[in-house]
């Protein structure tokens, strides 16, 4: 039997691919956060590539059911629910693609043309894996090889001749028994660790959280994509840093001065603490409307990034999102005196349709 | 692969006891797939080999996901072939393979029965491979993204076909002279008809009344309609559209050979939509005969059981097809074997004898074998569907309630349930459309016709779907249609959309 289907459905990935792809700015500029559903595994409603047809309008053809309730009584909502056509067209059911969040980050990789990160030598740990390769002589019933028991059953009754070619019989004894055992494997890990810096002074309000939030979330997507182990750190300063959870970081609104070599300073400490160098890849991140309190804090900050930060840090990224309230100019200060270090990216973000260009910007050096 | 020497043992058990039972079907060949090669049977309608397209990779796509996911599960596939090809699942447990040997010995028998399959070919599975031959010779030659991008334009037309222009019995003649010279005579004397509008007058009046000026104006009038009504091409409504741009597009050989390849699957897939009810119901009826009565054996009850519910199985506020059509064909069955049919049991109000009559007929199998050889789902619901059973079996309408946005039981009234079964059915669910004209303003514009019957089409599915047959047509392609009760008229000239509104 001839089957090609697998190139059919090769070229209808890729045109489903060719959709997000174009879309995919969009699902950005949305702010339509994808959520994520048990494994990683996240549900993107595709629209179905639907061939136009004749047909009627659905809203109000209706049609018949079968079963309990008043005239009245709801039976579901509108859209893709089988509203139960009697005729029972085939293919006429709603697709929704579902791409894992893997997938995705591909597709943002290939939009962005970003390059494969480079992880730095050393900081491969190695984890071990038990893998069930292995055959051993006991084990539980759940986990008995039926080939191998076979075989070893029938070489010893061949061999001690009580095998009989007219009833060709096999009785497996206790000493045939083989079982499947695991095998321990060593994988290469390499480990990363994100440390969102965000400003929440008076004058972040809640559109630059929302740009801070989507962008986060698909530099999580891309970095998860490149590691198999992610850790992510927050940290939030006015004129104070204290470190805080995920929730906290996105949805917290605090009024209060800046003084952003705070934020800074406990970066590095817990850089020292947490994260020794050798181990982990490490990627900062920092939001900020570029308001600095005095000038004397925006030199004491870029001292700290020069001396404790760049030397560990894969990556340094510095974001300027816009505010109402005026915007400092912490990210010229910044360029001036560090903007041509290899592993410093600042950009400057005006509104969520930059958000594409800035995570370009971030994440186009493969560090 | 070809069927273990165990299930050939079940197989001809099963083929016994449907002959036994009168089931006439043809030779039916199984082969056991695993899951992989059952999606990918699927995805191509049950064929092995199909011409390439993506559409059928999105149902591969689905398919497999759906398994994937444990949410569904094929269990059998049959082709209308003569032999008749089915597919068992490698790994189904016996009994679940008995089930569906029965269910397909009653498909192949409805193949074969079925008044409406007799028009279609018996060799599609060579027909098939065909198509995808030729289809593949084209790529070869003009290029794969060009070929694709006709069948996406063939296949969003590819229900514009008349279903019943196949039963259609036409007069052979030996010779046309004579049909030729009548309808010559024929346009004659409609000529000689033409004749302007007299007012009766008294003769004194006759010259006020009907001026000489105004008659001659309205004459020449007429005679121009007349004359503009030979323009007129195609003479009758033609709704087999897809035969119509075949034999008058101005396409390539190869765009008309594939349009016909599309046209051709379609005709032999409409019997099959058309009478899909009928056809699971008649299975579902012979796999629970076959199982009850004889094939099960006593250890398997449970597994058929749960089996076989979850055929019948509906989501609740749906319609299952398997189960409508088992039920009615088991209430015809009933209804003939106690006469509960004909005048004196129509016209009985009495509700206590209507439910004791039994007039101890016996002649219900023979009904539903008489039924499963000339109806269709449209004539097998209009004939048997009765108040009792719509009761019985807790049908309703619904329809979309707009300000909640949320599906609402809207009827259960019999005449209203069946009405929208009807409505459902006739034309497979989609909207009349006919050409009524390819010559319109005398420049070789296609109109085609909505026949409105209370629903509005999706109109943006519309304005797409004439920009597809303007890519086939060339010239401008028009569709009448209403919405709600304001005539319109969508017109696409290779470069805009403009929408008229008729006065009709």
């Amino acid at each position: 039997m001839v089957l090609n289907i697998e190139k059919n459905h090769q070229r209808f990935r890729q045109i489903v691919h060719g959709k997000i792809k174009k879309e995919l700015k969009k699902y950005i500029t949305n702010s339509e956060l994808i959520g994520k559903k048990g494994k990683q595994i996240i549900s993107i409603p595709v629209p179905r590539i639907d061939l136009p047809r004749f047909r009627f309008d659905p809203n109000q053809t209706g049609g018949v059911g079968q079963g309990d309730g008043d005239i009245g009584t709801v039976l579901g909502p509108a859209g893709p629910q089988g509203s139960g056509k009697a005729g029972d067209q085939p293919g006429a059911h709603i697709l929704e693609v579902e791409i894992s969040l893997e997938e995705l980050a591909q597709m943002m990789g290939e939009e962005l043309e970003l390059p494969n990160i480079q992880p730095r030598g050393k900081k491969n740990i190695s984890s071990e894996k038990g893998k069930y390769t292995s055959i051993a002589r006991s084990g539980p019933k759940s986990l008995r090889y039926f080939k191998r028991t076979y075989k070893e059953a029938l070489k010893r009754q061949i061999a001690s001749g009580t095998y009989n070619f007219e009833n060709p019989v096999i009785v497996p004894v206790r000493e045939d028994e083989r079982y499947r055992t695991w095998k321990l494997v060593e994988v290469p890990e390499s480990n990363a660790v994100i440390i969102y810096m965000m400003d929440i002074s008076g004058s972040m309000g809640t559109e630059q959280k929302e740009i801070v939030r989507l962008e986060a979330f698909w530099i999580d997507t891309w970095l998860r994509s490149q590691y198999a182990h992610i850790e992510l750190r927050y940290i939030v300063h006015d004129a104070v840093a204290k470190e805080v959870d995920h929730d906290t970081f996105f949805y917290i609104r605090e009024g209060g001065g800046t003084k952003i070599s705070s934020a800074y300073k406990l970066c590095s400490q817990m850089i020292k603490e947490q994260f020794p160098v050798n181990d982990w890849n490490i990627y900062l991140f920092h939001f900020s409307d570029g308001d600095n309190r005095d000038n004397d804090d925006t030199i004491n900050s870029l001292v700290i990034i020069e001396t404790e930060l760049l030397p560990v840090a894969n990556l340094f990224c510095y974001g300027q999102v816009k505010s109402a309230y005026g915007s400092g100019d912490f990210m010229g200060e910044m360029e001036a005196e560090i903007g041509k270090e290899p592993n410093v990216a600042i950009s400057k973000i005006n509104s969520t349709d930059e958000i594409l260009d800035s995570i370009k910007t971030f994440l186009g050096k493969g560090k | 692969m070809n069927l273990t020497p165990e299930l050939e043992q079940v197989r001809d058990e099963i083929k016994g006891y449907a002959i036994e039972y009168g089931l006439d079907p043809f030779e039916t060949i199984f082969e056991v797939l695993d899951f992989e090669q059952m999606n990918e049977v699927a995805s191509f309608g049950g064929f092995p080999t199909r011409y390439p397209h993506w559409t059928f990779g999105m149902e591969y796509d689905h398919l497999k996901k759906s398994y994937a996911y444990g949410l569904h599960k094929i269990y059998e596939m049959v082709i209308n072939n003569d032999p008749s090809y089915a597919y068992l699942l490698k790994n189904n447990a016996l009994v679940d393979q008995k089930i569906v040997i029965a269910h397909v010995y009653g498909h192949t028998d409805f193949f074969r029965n079925n008044y409406w399959f007799s028009a279609t070919p018996r060799k599609m599975m060579d027909g098939m491979a065909n198509h995808a031959t030729l289809i593949r010779q084209y790529i070869d030659k003009y290029g794969f993204e060009e070929v694709e991008k006709f069948l996406d334009i063939c296949l969003s037309i590819d229900d514009l076909v008349d279903f019943h222009s196949c039963f259609i019995k036409r007069p052979q003649t030996v010779s046309k002279t004579a049909d030729i010279h009548k309808k010559e005579e024929d346009e004659e004397s409609e000529k000689e008809k033409i004749q302007p509008t007299r007012f009766p007058a008294k003769d004194y009046m006759s010259g006020f009344v009907n001026k000489e000026e105004a008659l001659k104006e309205e004459e020449a009038r007429l005679k121009k309609e007349e004359e503009q009504k030979k323009y007129k091409f195609p003479l009758n409504p033609e709704k087999d559209i897809l035969m119509f741009l075949i034999d008058n597009a101005p396409i390539g050989n190869w765009q008309k050979v594939i349009l016909s390849i599309i046209r051709d699957e379609a005709y032999y897939f409409a019997p099959q939509r058309a009478t899909k009810i009928m056809n699971e119901g008649w299975a579902v009826y012979w796999h629970s005969t076959i199982m009850t009565e004889k094939a099960m054996r006593d250890s398997e009850l449970v597994d058929y059981a749960d089996h076989h519910s979850g055929t019948l199985g509906s989501m609740p506020g749906t319609i299952n097809p398997y189960k409508l059509g088992v039920e009615l064909y088991r209430d015809v069955e009933e209804r003939w074997n106690k006469g509960r049919f004909g005048k004196e049991y129509n016209e009985c109000d009495d509700m206590q004898k209507r439910k004791d009559w039994d007039l101890h007929l016996g002649i219900g199998r023979q009904k539903i074998f008489h039924v499963r050889r000339v109806a269709n789902d449209i004539t097998f619901i209009d004939n048997f569907l009765t108040k009792e059973f719509c009761e019985k079996h807790k049908l309703f309408t619904h329809k979309l309630n707009e300000i909640t946005g949320m599906y609402e039981i809207s009827d259960r009234d019999f005449q209203a349930v069946k009405q929208k079964l009807l409505f459902l059915l006739t034309n497979f669910g989609q909207p009349i459309i006919r050409i009524v004209n390819s010559n319109y303003k005398n420049r070789g514009e296609l109109y085609l016709l909505h026949q409105h019957e209370g629903v509005d089409m999706d109109i943006e599915y519309a304005k797409d779907t004439i920009e597809n047959i303007q890519k086939i047509w060339k010239r401008s392609v028009h569709l009448e249609t209403r919405l709600g009760d304001k005539g319109k008229l969508f017109t696409f000239n290779g470069k805009d959309h403009i929408v008229l509104n008729t006065n009709s």
